[in-house]
């Protein structure tokens, strides 16, 4: 069996990623799985998560805002409308978006707008720090 | 005379003019009518993918009873989603898009079924504003250059009602590109999304064609929730190839329609300069006359002994008159 699966990442506006890749891991709504080549197929639905994907020689990865993903034998196909790479992100924006998401939170703890927005603006942080780090 | 010339050669240089602008208007949309398509071009990876898990989705037996793939038996109320352009000048791009959205409100008129209108586009908005249609939503400002954001703020706004049972049906009507040289008006079932369809979006029609049979895959969570959430994204996703078809379409009809004004443009400059022409040798050769007829005058003047020597001229009888 091949080492090595075909990976693709693709937004509605353009393809991220395109290659072989040896593993990726992504966390779907129920929680943070991994694909190794000849997993078997299946369809998941993607919760707002770094997706990376091990290469042979280095790692991509991408700032995922829900989506899907299916596997099937040796391709991975990522979903999503909104996904970013990590050199798109405006860390300032992310910041302050952060600190606005823990104001508003800090007063009404069960606004599920302001969660997702913190849940959003800490996985930009993730991902843009994790390639500058 | 020398006055007709002076508002010829003013009319000559405002179509020279206008003629630049036309023709920047065309080199415009030339190159854009290039990356509109680029964009287009690169929506389809993603609708092909949600294609395929939609379909795969659907051999799973998912879905059977989804309020946005069931075709309702009674259908009441048809919304419009017409997708028109913010501006004109690009010749009938507007218009047959309108003319294709009353025609279907037409139809669906005489089969006594109420119509839901929702405009893209500022030239649809003020259509149907000036003729009092009832609109129920209005997108503008981004039709040149559609952003996924837009195809997703249409498709919930068409959702909601559509979900709610106040829409039966919802219709899209864009301008479908073919090819530079082609676009055409479709029109197309959005909601209830239909499966048989899928094969035939805008994208590409044989996104799998090896009759590979969907192996049996693992869901998370559970088919009829992953549908759920896939639906509503699935139909952003066609939106949005709406959108990008349209754009491109209006790129086209835009430097088609400047290329016909700069053509006519430099026609109009010919035939008016060959006029100007005429008009300006027409005024050479009075004044010359004038002048010879004038010094004659004068001639005669100082040397009446010698009038019996020139033969009269009417020239003779105007200047002295």
């Amino acid at each position: 069996m091949a080492n090595t699966m075909n990976v693709m990442v693709v937004s509605p506006e353009q393809v991220l990623f395109e290659g072989e890749g040896e593993m990726v891991v992504c966390r779907t709504t129920e929680g943070q799985i991994a694909f190794l080549p000849g997993h078997t197929p299946l369809l998941a639905a993607l919760g707002t998560a770094k997706v990376r994907v091990i290469q042979p020689d280095g790692e991509f990865t991408v700032a995922v805002h829900e989506g899907f993903v299916e596997v099937t034998g040796d391709r991975v196909v990522i979903l999503s409308d909104v996904a970013e790479l990590p050199d798109q992100i405006d860390v300032e924006r992310a910041r302050s978006a952060k600190q606005r998401a823990e104001s508003e939170l800090s007063s009404d703890p069960e606004n599920e707008a302001s969660k997702s927005a913190l849940a959003r603006a800490d996985l930009r942080l993730e991902v843009a720090e994790g390639v500058s780090g | 005379m020398a006055g007709q010339e002076r508002v010829l050669r003013r009319r000559i240089r405002s179509v020279q003019s206008t003629k630049k602008i036309t023709r920047a208007m065309e080199l415009i949309a030339a190159s854009r009518i290039v990356r509109a398509q680029g964009r287009v071009q690169a929506a389809v990876p993603y609708s092909d993918a949600i294609t395929e898990v939609v379909r795969d989705l659907a051999a799973a037996g998912a879905g059977r009873d989804s309020p946005l793939l069931t075709p309702r038996p009674d259908i009441k109320k048809v919304a419009h989603v017409v997708v028109a352009a913010d501006r004109g000048l690009c010749g009938g791009y507007n218009s047959s898009v309108i003319r294709a959205a009353e025609g279907s409100m037409r139809e669906h008129g005489q089969l006594g079924r109420d119509y839901g209108l929702v405009v893209v586009g500022r030239k649809a908005e003020s259509y149907f504003r000036y003729r009092n249609f009832r609109i129920d939503g209005v997108f503008t400002g981004f039709t040149d250059q559609p952003h996924y954001e837009d195809a997703r703020n249409i498709a919930r706004a068409v959702e909601g009602p559509f979900l709610a049972g106040e829409y039966d049906l919802v219709e899209l009507i864009y301008t479908r590109f073919v090819s530079a040289g082609r676009q055409e008006v479709v029109v197309r079932p959005m909601m209830p999304l239909d499966l048989q369809i899928l094969e035939g979006g805008d994208a590409r029609p044989d996104a799998r064609d090896d009759g590979s049979v969907p192996a049996s895959y693992e869901f998370e969570p559970s088919p009829e929730e992953i549908l759920i959430q896939l639906l509503p994204v699935y139909a952003e996703a066609r939106l949005y190839a709406a959108l990008l078809n349209a754009a491109a379409s209006e790129h086209a009809a835009r430097q088609r329609a400047m290329k016909a004004a700069t053509d006519n443009a430099d026609d109009l400059i010919t035939s008016l300069t060959r006029v100007m022409n005429r008009a300006r040798q027409d005024a050479i050769t009075s004044e010359i006359m004038e002048i010879v007829g004038g010094a004659e005058a004068l001639r005669q003047a100082k040397h009446p002994a010698e009038q019996a020597l020139v033969l009269p001229t009417e020239h003779d009888s105007g200047a002295a008159a």
